[in-house]
């Protein structure tokens, strides 16, 4: 094999979770209207402020989508998505009236999360991992809820946190990311379907890791799902999510809102680690991955943090934020972002320091490997009060090959001059000669690969829950599997 | 049988022949210089013996301790106990050199069935042979070649080495660059090396190496054959000539 190859073959690799799963579905007609954002409304028993807002947002979506506000400022470029050609809710048919419980999921969605790795059975669970299971526009299971109860913590689907805890909905739901934030939140506003929920109440330290694992399964449908997270004074919580979808030829649009609130004292640790559909070789198919992550650290002391392994979908475009209001507050974001045959990624964070004495840490890794084109774009804003502030920016990308490409835009603005800002950045290339020194000491390419990436993410890997960090390492070498050699 | 056996050797890069049937037996406990003009195809040899891919074999047969070299992936030639000290060592930021050399030590000593050797045993190991090649400590938990000078890269390269313990260690113009003081040190460190169990092969363009470190045999490589093959005296030879008297051997090759 000649080297041209094996720089080529980095585009050959296999998606190990493109299976369907056949379930039946409760879906709703094609497209979007007023009518579409009540069924969904009404097929969740919704009090009347959710229905409320969701058409509000609704309303606002439709001045934004024509006044043509759609975001294309990014750097990916795709078709323009036919709203109207999409699904908004699909779910899982189920006994009516019954309340869930494991007995009663259908033991096809039982297999599917098991093919994935992800027992919802609690007894053949990892230890200390609680998981909510969303499977397309609905959350299937919740495990060890009651036990989490005992400690007055709330880990439940967000449509269940609607019914039982409306009051706490309706203080903190829009509050971080309102649904006139932009384009894509307006539109998950008005016909986001589930999620997670989770409140942390006072001085709480949360026994285990809470994870939700999103499943899109059905076709044609897009999946809007919103996790809102409140950690109230001094309480801890660390909480995962995980995300895949079948091999299909259609685009998906996944388009999710993520809202984090973090009280005095308060630690939120939020992981992603996503693996959607990217597509195949060709640049066929996969997932849009359009979502808005942010969290507000309101309380003094109070820490936000984002860790992320992208290796998923055609098309990201993320950039999990932190609005440090409270004095002494800290935002970090880890990020490792990997784009493959066709993919495109446009990621990275926003650091808004309000409060004094305020600091922020960002770590990107950016991999680009096969045609992947792939963007770190940053903001770090210091406003006019934060006296004290301090940022750390690092930024890296690796490249893979000659076929692909990596970008960075970091912008900064200071409106305190005793601001301290640090910011660095580096372009590194693996090539073919560093593989053969790693062959010619006896080690194969993809060992060689795959410890030049290791070493290249092992700062951000480190900040992952110790049992992921393992899965993320798995990943990243299976996604660039077949690469070389 | 001889450990390496080069027979009517010829390979190509981009089309082009550079090695145009060599021949060459090389058995264990000895040490050979190869030498010859620019373009003679001496890099090219050790690249072909290290199965670099993008030279191309188009004849002839290498038989390594009895086994087909040229059946095997660079990998599988390095688990057999070939190393190659490079002329240009590459650097590769984010793994540690100690990290490094104990996965590829780990990785040939699954190919030989043994156990891997954890990171308590292996530290000792690597201090010794850092010692030996005079380097300091702190290198180890350096990135791999990452920002070290052209005679560290070249000690590195024999640090590996000594870890490594090949049957085969071809040393490719690791002379070039050094200053007189590193050049006594790799010398020093290849010297300890000599072994009746290894063989050793230097690629060099000067005779200040073979003052060091004193061959058994002497190969002069001109147009991709080699002309004339002799014992240390003959590098002294070139040394004192040039490479002007092959010419005419040089013209016969053709």
């Amino acid at each position: 094999m000649t080297t041209t190859n094996t720089i080529e073959d980095l585009a050959n690799q296999e998606y190990k979770w493109g299976f369907v799963t056949d379930v039946e579905e409760d879906r709703i007609p094609r497209g979007l209207n007023e009518d579409i954002v009540r069924l969904i409304s009404s097929k969740k028993n919704e009090p009347k402020f959710m229905l409320d807002w969701r058409l509000r947002a609704y309303r606002h979506w439709v001045k934004l989508l024509e006044a043509g506000a759609e975001p294309k400022w990014a750097h990916v470029s795709f078709p323009q998505i036919d709203y109207q050609d999409i699904v908004y809710y699909s779910a899982p048919k189920r006994k009516a009236g019954s309340k869930q419980s494991l007995d009663e999921v259908d033991p096809e969605i039982l297999e599917a999360y098991s093919k994935l790795g992800i027992s919802l059975n609690e007894q053949k669970r990892l230890q200390g991992v609680a998981v909510d299971a969303v499977f397309d526009s609905v959350s299937v299971a919740t495990t060890f809820k009651a036990k989490l109860a005992k400690e007055g913590i709330i880990f439940c689907s967000f449509s269940d946190a609607v019914k039982e805890h409306p009051g706490l909905i309706q203080q903190y739901l829009g509050t971080v990311v309102p649904y006139s934030d932009n384009f894509y939140a307006a539109l998950n506003a008005a016909v986001f379907s589930d999620g997670s929920f989770v409140y942390m109440p006072k001085g709480v330290r949360c026994p285990m890791e809470l994870s939700t694992y999103f499943r899109i399964n059905a076709a044609d449908t897009g999946q809007f799902e919103r996790t809102l997270i409140i950690a109230d004074a001094d309480s801890h919580v660390s909480y995962l999510e995980g995300c895949t979808a079948p091999a299909r030829d259609e685009n998906q649009l996944h388009a999710a809102v993520v809202e984090l609130v973090a009280h005095d004292n308060a630690q939120i640790k939020y992981s992603t680690v996503q693996n959607w559909y990217p597509g195949d070789k060709n640049g066929v198919g996969g997932i849009y991955n359009l979502v808005t992550k942010r969290g507000k650290c309101v309380g003094a002391n109070s820490r936000i943090s984002w860790t992320q392994v992208e290796t998923g979908s055609a098309i990201t475009w993320k950039y999990p934020s932190c609005i440090l209001v409270g004095d002494n507050s800290v935002g970090e974001f880890y990020s490792v972002a990997l784009s493959n045959n066709y993919q495109q990624a446009d990621t990275g964070t926003k650091m808004i320091h309000i409060g004094k004495n305020t600091r922020s840490t960002i770590v990107s890794k950016g991999i680009s490997a096969g045609h992947g084109q792939n963007t770190y774009r940053g903001g770090v804003k210091i406003m006019k009060n934060a006296t004290g502030a301090r940022n750390y920016t690092q930024c890296d990308s690796l490249l893979i090959g000659d076929q692909c490409g990596a970008h960075t835009f970091p912008y900064i603005e200071v409106r305190n001059s005793s601001a301290r800002m640090e910011h660095e950045a580096s372009t590194s290339k693996v090539d073919e000669d560093q593989i053969f020194y790693f062959r010619q000491r006896g080690l194969s390419a993809e060992e060689a690969v795959s410890m030049i990436i290791n070493g290249f993410c092992k700062q951000v890997f480190r900040e992952l829950p110790m049992e992921f960090a393992v899965e993320a390492q798995k990943l990243l070498s299976v996604s660039l599997e077949g690469s070389v050699g | 049988m001889a450990m390496l056996e080069i027979r009517n050797l010829h390979a190509r890069v981009n089309k082009q022949e550079i090695l145009k049937g060599i021949n060459l037996d090389i058995n264990t406990g000895e040490v050979h210089s190869l030498m010859g003009p620019n373009g003679s195809g001496k890099s090219t040899l050790a690249q072909v013996l290290a199965r670099r891919e993008t030279y191309e074999v188009t004849e002839g047969q290498v038989l390594f301790n009895g086994k087909d070299l040229l059946a095997m992936k660079p990998e599988e030639a390095a688990c057999e106990g070939l190393f190659i000290a490079f002329q240009y060592p590459v650097e590769v930021p984010g793994i540690s050199n100690s990290y490094f050399l104990r996965a590829a030590l780990n990785a040939q000593r699954k190919y030989r069935g043994e156990e891997p050797i954890d990171a308590i045993d292996f530290i000792p190991l690597l201090k010794s042979k850092m010692k030996l090649l005079e380097m300091d400590e702190r290198f180890q938990t350096r990135a791999i070649n990452e920002g070290f000078s052209g005679g560290e890269k070249k000690r590195n390269e024999i640090v590996q080495m000594a870890v490594l313990n090949p049957t085969l260690a071809i040393l490719d113009e690791t002379d070039s660059g050094l200053d007189i003081d590193a050049l006594k040190i790799v010398a020093q460190g290849v010297n300890a090396m000599r072994s009746p169990d290894r063989a050793i092969v230097m690629v060099t363009h000067y005779q200040r190496l073979l003052d060091y470190i004193v061959p058994d045999f002497v190969h002069v490589l001109a147009g991709g054959k080699i002309v004339k093959s002799g014992g240390a005296e003959l590098a002294l030879e070139l040394e004192r000539e040039g490479y002007g008297w092959i010419e005419p051997a040089l013209a016969g090759a053709r």
